[in-house]
Order: structure tokens, then C-alpha cells, then sequence
């Protein structure tokens, strides 16, 4: 009989399980969509994150000063101890190797150019602009255009040819930055003279930094420049890191084994330099603190703000279902009252109704989390042109959530239904 | 002596008291009566209505105001303009106050002067002489074991430290013949060019080696729109200076910012279509629950307008009420969001106001006029017979 009820009042009411049913669904959905966002937002503002560029950088141990004034370097060249290239793709086998989205190999060297009939020293600055490298058997690319996402090239004023394009890493062609073009009066496809090579301008460079009064050029002219093949003065790296907390910051050598493993296996810019200086000999790595310092406090706060504002979603979806539920069963007053006269206890009607509730909370459910899953991934899509992930675990838990808040929004509407003296509801009064 | 009779006497009161009553008087009571009567479900659809109006208020306020909130979070980034003296020479002595009275005083300038100087041994060091108490604002990142306090007082970059003083002794540094005695009194580590210089107090530098600010470090506040407005208004007033934008960090906030926007604003759309459901469905259900009133007005001969009108204006009240207090609790989820999660109140938006008072109006009335439009065709009989 119980089974019956239930089943006549869902073939018999279409329309008002139908309008019921959609306040489910698209409440469940919108809690869906929002949970998901939330939880992979902190993910995808990280890598956004990454376009102010490298948060470690890498030096030799035995490094000398630095006698850097506005992006020329006052040091002879040939001073200082240097990387080894051939180390570099080692850095794609550290245990967050995942984690690390590119890394850039510098080389500065001192070259003089002719400025306006007079000599001049200029900075060049060998690096990788898109290499392929390979490490093990994982083929992957890296360079400047991932790690230093600012840096654009254009073809330079006065230029209507559209052939300027980034130097290939084996090329002889360099990139000029733009305020030396401009006291150079280089233009896209003209020839510089340093040291008797004549080297092709690929482009003009502007990056907003020193680079700007720079020739950048690829690594391995460079390293011919300045006569040692496998130099390397440093290495940028970009990579995606877990804000810093207190664990972050204590010395791994005083650490008791445990915690140092949990301090090993999280992916803390501390942990990552550790890793890093690990596996490049004679190295030392180092957070740059401008931008692995603010990125913690950017991404709690977007990710709070986010927290926050899907609590507002999920008090929002639980109401309209709550006003849903309510209104489908302060319309059947009439069944109720009949249902009493014919002798039903109160305890019978209640179950029939939440029956119906559970019934419809999950159906709204199911077909909520699609919809809010399909809607999570346009979000994804569109914003951040990426997929957002879902956790399975996500949908016995939007379903518990989708039955209590349809039982909660049905039991103050069911529990006066109930009340309601059967006679004046037969009447149709009330 | 003429007597009216009593119960003439009463009715004629009755009519008395009903003669001078306007018709907009009857339509008045009508809707409160209707809302004190039926004050339970008058209620929960208020309630469904302030709730409403208040979460798109909150979500309003935010989209607004987070944005500026962000911005100023990503000033800890620290300088995104910078202005260098053209071709080695140096700022001229007012450009600090020219840059001020462009960005305003809130703005964090820090002007340096740059010098090469040699230790006791010979080797070669930069020395960066720059304002402490400004740079200390400027660069969040920066960390210092101690800042300098005394004049002489010197800040020593990690990697420079080795080279002039192994053991934080005092040491001397050589600039064109001058030389000068200082202490190292905090060290200082970035990871970046900073950890290989030595940095001074600006009027002491200028003292040894007489060379003054070349550079100047500026963090602007404003859209992208307005800093580009600025650096051109800056490169106008400074031509002997080239003012840049620092792009590293211009890009970077932009990207974050910009994505962050969009996800904020899908958000706020969702919360706010969801709102607008709940009071539909609310609203819906207690307008359709009164058909029977619909009916008897009907049946006592009220014209179609007039039934409409009634609805209409009591959906119209109830929308416009909700709206006002939604707006005010709305306003109070908003700051105490802005405390929460930034340390500091989202500001009132008043402006929001007629955006959440039109809308909450319409949505009441859509859900008044769907059920009042399905029940026009049906006999008023039928309904009062409970059909």
C-alpha cells in the first residue's frame, strides 16, 4: 500500500514533482558547480600565479658578486664559477618534479657593439627560448616563453614585413631588446657585428626589465662567445608550491626523520630548492622571495573569498529547495485531511511525504550533479582554459547534502500538514 | 419630537462610517488584510525575498569591491612603475614631489642612487643608497635579521656580506679616493640582485660619494587604464627620465585578477539566478494558494484590471520591502566578508541599491503574473467549488 501511495502521487501530480523536482536539480546544481570551483581554484589561481615568473632561481655554489648596475654587468666575464648545462634536464627527475612548470637557463656575457661610430659594452644573454630537452624517456620543452611569460616580441617600428619570430635555440639569430634597437637603429632582419660574427636580429624584445638594453640570444652562442661550451651562470625555475606555513620554514637538518619526510613530500618552495640543489651538483637554490613570498597571500585570500561566496551558493540552493518542498505540500492540505478521516496516523502521512522527498532529493541529486558538473567544466573551460576536476568522492556527499536540505525544508510544511484538523481541509477552508 | 428608530439609527452610522471611505481605501485594507490574515506564509515569502535581496546585495558589493580589495593585496609585489634618469645622469631634485602630486601621497615612491665601490681588498661592490622607512613599506618581501637605525648603519645583501665583512665587523668601503666607515647592521635576503649590493641611507650616501637618485621604485595603485594614464602624465612632467611600467608585474596582476573577475562574476550569477528561484517558487506557490480569493473577488464582480492590479501591487510591496531589508543585511554579509578574508570592510555600495530594488521587484511580480495568467481562464465557480 506504502509502496502505491507514493507511486499514484508521482503519476497522478506530474506537474507539481516536475516544478519540485527542477528546484532540486538546479539548486543541487548550483552547489555543485560552486563546491567544484572552490576546491580547484586554489590549483588553477596557482598556476595563473606563474605568470610573474620564475620563484627559485638556482646559482653555482662557489658563486662571485654580482657588480650589476641597471642590467650591465661591470664584472669580467670570464670571472665566476658556472653550472653545467648538461645537469639541467635533472631537474625534470626531482621528487615535485610535476610541479615544476619550466625552467630557463641564463648566461650573460660582456660583448662591445658599435653604438653611433663608437664602442660600447652590451650585456648579451644567452638562454633557452623554447628548447627540447629529454630526460629518461620524457620528451618536454622549456625556455623563456614558459617562465618569463611577459617577455614579447615585436617586429619593431617601421617594419611592415611580418616575419619576426623567436630565434630557434640551435639558430645563430638573436633577439634585441627594444631601448638598444632603438640606439642601435637595429631593425628586424639587419645583422650585428660581435666579434666578428654577424648575428640575425629574429625580433625586437621588450620585457619592462634590464633585458630591454640587452641582446638575448640562444644558449649555445653564448657559450661559443665566451669559450665555455656547458656554461650555465643560472637557472631560472617556475614552479607551482604550496604557501608557506610553519613547517615551511624550519632547517631540514634539525628536523626528526618524520617530519622531515613531511617536509620532503610537500611541495614548499623551501622543500622544492632543497630538491633542486639535490640533484644539481655544486648548486645553490634559492627562493625569489618577490614573488614566492606573495603568492601565499594572494591565493588564501582568493581562495577564502571563493570559500565565502560558496557558502552564500549553498544557503542560497537550500532555500529555494526548502521553498520548493514547502509549497508542494502545503498544496495537498486536502489529501492530508482525507488521508486522516480515513483513519492514517500522523506518523503514516509524515513517512508518505518524506518518502516522496527522499525520492525526488535524489533523482534532483543525480541530476543535479551532472548539470553542476557540466557547468563546473564550462566555468573551467572558459576562464581558465582548463578542465576543473571533480572528485568522485564529491557525489555521495552532494547527495546526503541534497536529502537533508529537502527533509529539513519539508519538515516544518509537513509537520503542519499534519496538524491541520482534517475537517477544515476537507471543507476547503483554511 | 421625531425618533429614529435604533436599528435605522445603527445602520445609518454603518453607512456613515462607509460613505466618506475612497475606494482606494477598500484596495488598501484589501492587501493588509490579505497579509495579516494569511501572516505565516506572508511571512516565509518575505523572508524568501529579504534572503533573496540580500545575497545579490552581498555578491554585488563584493564584485565591486573585491577588485580593488585584490589590488591593493597585490601591491605587496611591491614597485610596478619605474622611472630611470636618462643615459647615467640623475633625477632632478624634485621628482619625488612631482610623482607625488600625480599618484598622490598614498603612493609609495623610494628613489636610489647607485655607486661601484671597492672593499679594503680591492674587489668591487654595489652600493645602493635609498630612503629605509620607505623601502621597508615598499618591499614586503624583503627579509632583513635588523634595519638600520643609526646612520652609518649599513643593510648587507647575503652574498655580499662574505665579501666585505666575513664576521659582521665594521668595514670600510672606497668610492673616487672618498672612503667611508660603516657598521653592518642587519642582512638582508630576496634572492635577487638585492642579496649581492649594500644598502645605505640616502643622505649618507650622497655625503660620501655625491651622487644622488637616479632611479626611482613607484607603486601605483589603480586599474591598468590608470597607471598607463600616470606614466604618461609622469613621463611628461620627468623628460629627463624614462617612466616604465615594471611588465613582470603589471601582467601578472592583470592575469590573476582578471581570471579571478570572471570566476567571481560567474559566481555572483549563479548565487543570484539561484535567489531568484527561491523567491519564484515561493512566491508562486502563495499567490496560486489564493485562488480562492482570486475567485470570490471574481465572482463579486471585480474587473479583470482590478484583480491584476491587486496582485500586482501587493508582489510589488512585498518585492520592494524585501529589497530594503535585503539590501541592509546584504550590505552587513558584504563587510563582514571584507573583514574575514581581507582585514578590512567592503565598503557600502549605495549604488547597487535600484539594481536589487528593480530586481527583486520584477521577480515578485513574474511570480505573481504566471499564476494569476493560468487561473484568467478558468470559471470562478470551479475554483470556489474546490476543483
Amino acid at each position: 500500500m506504502f509502496p502505491r501511495l507514493v507511486y499514484e502521487s508521482f503519476r497522478h501530480q506530474p506537474r507539481r514533482k516536475l516544478l519540485a523536482g527542477i528546484a532540486i536539480t538546479l539548486g543541487v546544481a548550483v552547489a555543485t558547480a560552486m563546491i567544484a570551483v572552490a576546491t580547484d581554484i586554489g590549483d588553477k589561481i596557482n598556476r595563473e600565479l606563474r605568470s610573474y615568473g620564475a620563484n627559485l632561481v638556482v646559482t653555482p655554489q662557489e658563486d662571485t658578486l654580482d657588480v650589476e648596475v641597471g642590467g650591465v654587468n661591470l664584472k669580467p666575464p670570464s670571472d665566476g664559477a658556472f653550472l653545467n648545462e648538461a645537469d639541467l634536464p635533472k631537474i625534470r627527475g626531482t621528487f615535485w618534479h610535476n610541479n615544476i612548470v619550466g625552467f630557463s637557463p641564463m648566461l650573460p656575457v660582456t660583448v662591445t657593439v658599435k653604438i653611433a661610430g663608437d664602442a660600447q659594452d652590451v650585456t648579451l644573454l644567452g638562454t633557452y627560448f623554447n628548447k627540447a630537452l629529454r630526460f629518461g624517456k620524457e620528451d618536454f620543452t622549456t625556455g623563456v616563453r614558459i617562465t618569463h611569460p611577459w617577455w614579447k616580441i615585436s617586429c619593431g617600428t617601421g617594419n611592415a614585413s611580418e616575419n619576426c619570430t623567436w630565434p630557434d635555440d640551435g639558430s645563430q639569430n638573436v633577439l634585441v631588446g627594444e631601448r638598444l634597437a632603438a640606439k642601435l637603429n637595429q631593425r628586424v632582419g639587419g645583422t650585428i657585428d660581435i666579434s666578428g660574427r654577424q648575428l640575425a636580429t629574429a625580433a625586437i624584445l621588450s620585457t619592462g626589465g634590464a633585458e630591454d638594453d640587452q641582446i638575448v640570444a640562444p644558449l649555445a652562442l653564448a657559450q661559443q662567445l665566451l669559450g665555455k661550451p656547458g656554461a650555465v651562470r643560472r637557472v631560472y625555475v617556475s614552479a607551482l608550491t604550496k604557501p608557506q606555513d610553519a613547517l615551511a620554514v624550519q632547517d631540514p637538518n634539525t628536523m626528526t626523520p618524520e617530519v622531515r619526510d613531511r617536509w620532503y613530500c610537500s611541495p614548499y618552495v623551501q622543500s622544492i630548492a632543497f630538491q633542486l640543489q639535490e640533484v644539481i651538483p655544486h648548486s645553490h637554490a634559492e627562493q625569489i622571495r618577490q614573488v614566492a613570498q606573495n603568492e601565499g597571500t594572494v591565493l588564501s585570500r582568493i581562495k577564502g573569498l571563493m570559500l565565502l561566496i560558496t557558502f552564500a551558493a549553498l544557503l542560497a540552493s537550500a532555500l529555494a529547495v526548502s521553498a520548493a518542498m514547502a509549497t508542494a505540500i502545503y498544496e495537498r492540505r486536502v489529501e492530508v485531511g482525507l488521508m486522516k478521516a480515513l483513519g492514517a496516523g500522523n506518523l503514516a502521512v509524515s513517512a508518505i511525504f518524506f518518502a516522496e522527498a527522499s525520492l525526488l532529493a535524489l533523482v534532483g541529486g543525480v541530476a543535479g550533479f551532472s548539470v553542476g558538473t557540466l557547468l563546473a567544466h564550462l566555468i573551467g573551460r572558459s576562464i581558465f582554459s582548463s578542465q576543473i576536476s571533480i572528485e568522485p568522492v564529491l557525489f555521495p556527499i552532494i547527495l546526503a547534502i541534497a536529502v537533508f536540505v529537502t527533509f529539513a525544508g519539508s519538515a516544518a510544511a509537513i509537520r503542519r500538514a499534519v496538524k491541520f484538523d482534517p475537517v477544515f481541509a476537507l471543507r476547503g477552508e483554511g | 419630537m421625531s425618533t429614529m428608530p435604533e436599528t435605522l439609527l445603527a445602520s445609518k452610522q454603518i453607512a456613515d462610517r462607509r460613505t466618506p471611505a475612497p475606494h482606494v481605501s477598500m484596495f488598501a485594507r484589501m492587501l493588509l488584510r490579505a497579509a495579516v490574515l494569511r501572516r505565516r506564509r506572508a511571512a516565509s515569502a518575505l523572508l524568501a525575498m529579504i534572503v533573496a535581496a540580500a545575497v545579490s546585495t552581498a555578491m554585488m558589493n563584493l564584485y565591486v569591491d573585491v577588485q580593488a580589495k585584490l589590488r591593493t593585496e597585490f601591491r605587496n609585489y611591491g614597485a610596478n612603475v619605474v622611472i630611470v634618469a636618462r643615459n647615467g645622469q640623475t633625477l632632478p631634485a624634485d621628482a619625488l614631489t612631482t610623482v607625488e602630486a600625480v599618484l598622490g601621497t598614498k603612493t609609495l615612491a623610494v628613489p636610489s642612487s647607485y655607486a661601484v665601490a671597492r672593499t679594503k681588498d680591492g674587489q668591487s661592490v654595489v652600493v645602493v643608497g635609498t630612503d629605509f622607512a620607505r623601502a621597508r613599506q615598499l618591499n614586503h618581501w624583503w627579509k632583513v635579521s635588523h634595519w638600520p637605525e643609526s646612520p652609518n648603519d649599513a643593510l648587507v645583501g647575503m652574498r655580499a656580506a662574505p665579501v666585505v665583512s666575513a664576521n659582521r665587523q665594521p668595514f670600510e668601503l672606497t668610492f673616487q679616493g672618498k672612503s667611508i666607515q660603516l657598521t653592518p647592521a642587519g642582512m638582508l635576503q630576496t634572492g635577487a640582485g638585492e642579496d649581492g649590493r649594500i644598502y645605505l641611507d640616502q643622505s649618507e650616501f650622497q655625503n660620501w660619494t655625491g651622487v644622488s637618485a637616479s632611479t626611482m621604485e613607484v607603486a601605483a595603485n589603480g586599474t591598468t587604464a590608470e597607471i598607463d594614464a600616470s606614466i604618461r602624465q609622469l613621463a611628461q612632467l620627468l623628460p629627463s627620465a624614462d617612466v616604465r611600467p615594471v611588465r613582470q608585474i603589471m601582467e601578472g596582476e592583470a592575469n590573476v585578477l582578471n581570471k579571478t573577475r570572471a570566476t567571481l562574476y560567474a559566481s555572483a550569477t549563479l548565487v543570484v539566478l539561484t535567489s531568484a528561484l527561491c523567491v519564484l517558487a515561493t512566491l508562486m506557490g502563495w499567490v496560486f494558494d489564493r485562488r480562492r480569493d482570486f475567485a470570490i473577488m471574481k465572482a463579486l464582480g471585480a474587473s479583470e484590471r482590478l484583480v491584476n492590479g491587486f496582485f500586482a501591487a501587493e508582489a510589488a510591496a512585498l518585492g520592494a520591502m524585501g529589497a530594503i531589508f535585503g539590501f541592509f543585511i546584504g550590505i552587513g554579509v558584504a563587510a563582514w566578508i571584507g573583514r574575514v578574508n581581507f582585514h578590512a570592510p567592503v565598503a557600502p555600495r549605495f549604488s547597487v541599491f535600484p539594481y536589487v530594488l528593480a530586481g527583486s521587484v520584477a521577480v515578485a511580480l513574474i511570480s505573481a503574473i504566471v499564476p494569476i495568467v493560468l487561473l484568467r481562464h478558468v470559471q470562478p465557480a470551479i475554483i470556489l467549488r474546490g476543483e
